[in-house]
């Protein structure tokens, strides 16, 4: 299965990554020499076989359910490339 | 033994006893290396330098250690990847996305050193996001390795994701600094450097407030000039954290304790999987000395199997990407970050913020990432993928009945030039063979400088270990280190440009 143009420019727009048409065909040779390589993932028989969810052999941890920090709004504003009254400023969403 | 006549020749366990003692001030130190910092920019080593406030923690060092009230690396001047987040201090990640951010909160791993007493010298350069094995995918420029190749100018690069920790340890720029590995970030680059890099077990470090790569997979580690140094750093990186529920609660060691313990009677693997198609003969016949100097110090030498090996590297550019392709999901231009001037609508915001913040090698990983876990893909690819690596871990478990660390190269060739790999992603790819099977297990591992090629540049030898059993490959690099004798430094060259 390769990788056309389409495809990156689906996979493009899932990813909200603007790439022009100029940009999506040398994007999927690229892509293709890499999905090429990892083709040979489908020689490993892996009948039977549980995916791997965790690396370290331990339950997830629980912890109290309380707040521990909070009152933070001026610093995480402090980034925001625009912003008023601890509102982040978007472009007009709903018409 | 004798202190060395320069103090940037110190290394971290020299300086803190030798602060400890008053024989030096953390100030004097830090003035050294901050100097050496400011003399190196050629390297293009940091990213940001932080030379007053270094000044000011070494001033506080010094007033602690004059009341008697002095911390493990009470004085001691470190570099910092640009991974980690500093309060109030700029952490880029290697991206012009995160080229403005100042964090308000210091990542749990750094927090850690400076309550041990640590100065920070700076922020090291980086691969983007940690995705590279040159450094050259850096929105702020390559680094430059410390070593050049005998009788050339060419400027090499020094390995990555952390090559600017590695080239800033390399060339005495810092007493040490800290890295990350995902897929072998700080060992390969510690192998062509002629340094030491600890990749520990997943969990060992907590990754809250290090920007997030691959979640699995990313772990924190030390970069250092000598194994003991290693030892005593990766003590104080190591915690359990309540804000990082994969962090385990076991107990730290004291890995510095148990260094000169000796390899008699440990039993060495080489799985034999790791002699890949074309291997250098220099990396063959270092493996072997290797293999020589833990037999003559008293190990037992054992032939292993890790029959998944060769399918580790295409798994892992599954699995990073597909995580990365999540984790990277947060950079939208609307809560902090790069944001696209003028955009029409909010998905234009989105699409155009992130085109125009990250690099190319970030986007196509990013893709990667999206196709293989896109609807009618993964299963085929994502989940195949996490199945064999369920299969790689098995492997190590079964080597691990017959043999307590394993012994392979950490890279397959030295330092290579600027450019030379970056047109092909797969060959770039190819320089993580040894080192990405540990990730995926979730094992600890360690390079440590071995020898030179004929060029005069450096290698690296690596150990693996059982999980949460640094203390093991920490002394059996401690061995290879004395056999090695290796003590080959870079010219500073970069003085004289």
């Amino acid at each position: 299965m390769s990788v056309d143009k389409d495809t990156v420019r689906r996979i493009a727009k899932l990813s909200r990554l603007a790439l022009s048409d100029e940009q999506c065909a040398p994007m999927a040779a690229e892509l293709n020499g890499i999905m090429n390589w990892v083709q040979q993932l489908n020689e490993v028989n892996v009948d039977g076989v549980t995916p791997m969810t965790s690396v370290v052999e331990q339950n997830l941890k629980m912890r109290a359910d309380k707040v521990t920090e909070g009152g933070n709004a001026d610093a995480l504003m402090a980034n925001a490339p625009d912003g008023e009254d601890h509102f982040f400023v978007v472009p007009k969403v709903v018409e | 033994m004798s202190l060395p006549t320069t103090l940037t020749d110190f290394t971290l366990a020299q300086a803190r006893d030798a602060v400890a003692a008053k024989k030096i001030s953390s100030t004097e130190l830090t003035k050294a290396f901050s100097k050496a910092v400011a003399d190196a920019r050629p390297l293009n080593a940091f990213v940001t330098e932080t030379p007053e406030k270094a000044l000011e923690m070494a001033a506080a060092s010094d007033a602690r250690i004059a009341k008697g009230e002095a911390r493990p690396l009470e004085g001691l001047p470190l570099a910092i990847k640009d991974l980690f987040c500093t309060k109030g201090v700029k952490t880029t990640a290697g991206s012009k996305i995160l080229g403005n951010f100042i964090p308000p909160y210091e990542s749990t791993v750094s927090q850690n050193l400076w309550d041990a007493g640590a100065v920070m010298l700076g922020k090291t350069n980086m691969d983007e996001f940690a995705m590279g094995s040159s450094n050259e995918t850096s929105a702020f420029g390559p680094v430059f390795n410390p070593w050049r190749a005998r009788n050339s100018n060419a400027n090499l690069v020094p390995g990555g994701s952390s090559g600017g920790s590695a080239a800033a340890v390399s060339g005495h720029l810092c007493l040490a600094a800290t890295g990350t590995d995902t897929g072998g970030s700080i060992r390969q680059p510690a192998a062509v450097t002629g340094t030491v890099g600890l990749k520990p077990t997943y969990g060992r470090c907590s990754r809250w407030g290090t920007v997030a790569f691959a979640s699995s997979l990313d772990q924190a580690g030390p970069m250092t000039r000598t194994v003991r140094d290693a030892a005593i750093l990766m003590k104080h990186m190591a915690s359990v954290d309540p804000k990082d529920s994969t962090s385990v609660d076991i107990p730290v060691p004291d890995y510095e304790a148990t260094l000169e313990d000796g390899v008699k009677g440990l039993r060495v693997g080489i799985p034999k999987e790791y002699r890949i198609d074309a291997m250098p003969p220099e990396i063959e016949h270092l493996w072997t000395k290797g293999i020589e100097w833990l037999k003559a110090a008293g190990a037992e030498i054992v032939d292993v199997s890790l029959p998944h090996t060769k399918y580790a590297l295409p798994t892992y550019y599954i699995v990073a990407p597909a995580e990365a392709s999540s984790n990277l999901a947060r950079y939208d231009g609307v809560r902090f970050g790069h944001r696209a001037k003028g955009a029409k609508d909010i998905t234009d915001l989105y699409e155009r913020s992130r085109a125009e913040g990250f690099g190319k090698e970030v986007q196509r990983r990013i893709l990667i990432g999206t196709y293989v876990l896109s609807s009618g893909y993964y299963d085929a690819y994502y989940a195949r993928a996490q199945k064999i690596r369920t299969l790689i871990a098995n492997d190590f478990t079964q080597a691990y009945k017959k043999c307590d660390v394993l012994l392979t190269p950490a890279t397959p060739g030295p330092a290579f030039a600027v450019g030379d790999k970056s047109a092909d992603p797969v060959a770039m790819y190819l320089n993580d063979v040894f080192t990405v099977t540990v990730n995926l297990a979730g094992l600890p591992g360690i390079a440590v400088p071995a020898g030179l090629t004929a060029n005069g540049l450096p290698l690296g030898l690596q150990l693996i270990g059982k999980a949460f059993d640094e203390a093991t490959i920490l002394r059996a690099a401690r061995s290879i280190e004395i056999a090695s004798g290796f003590n080959a430094k870079p010219t500073q060259w970069w003085r004289a440009a």
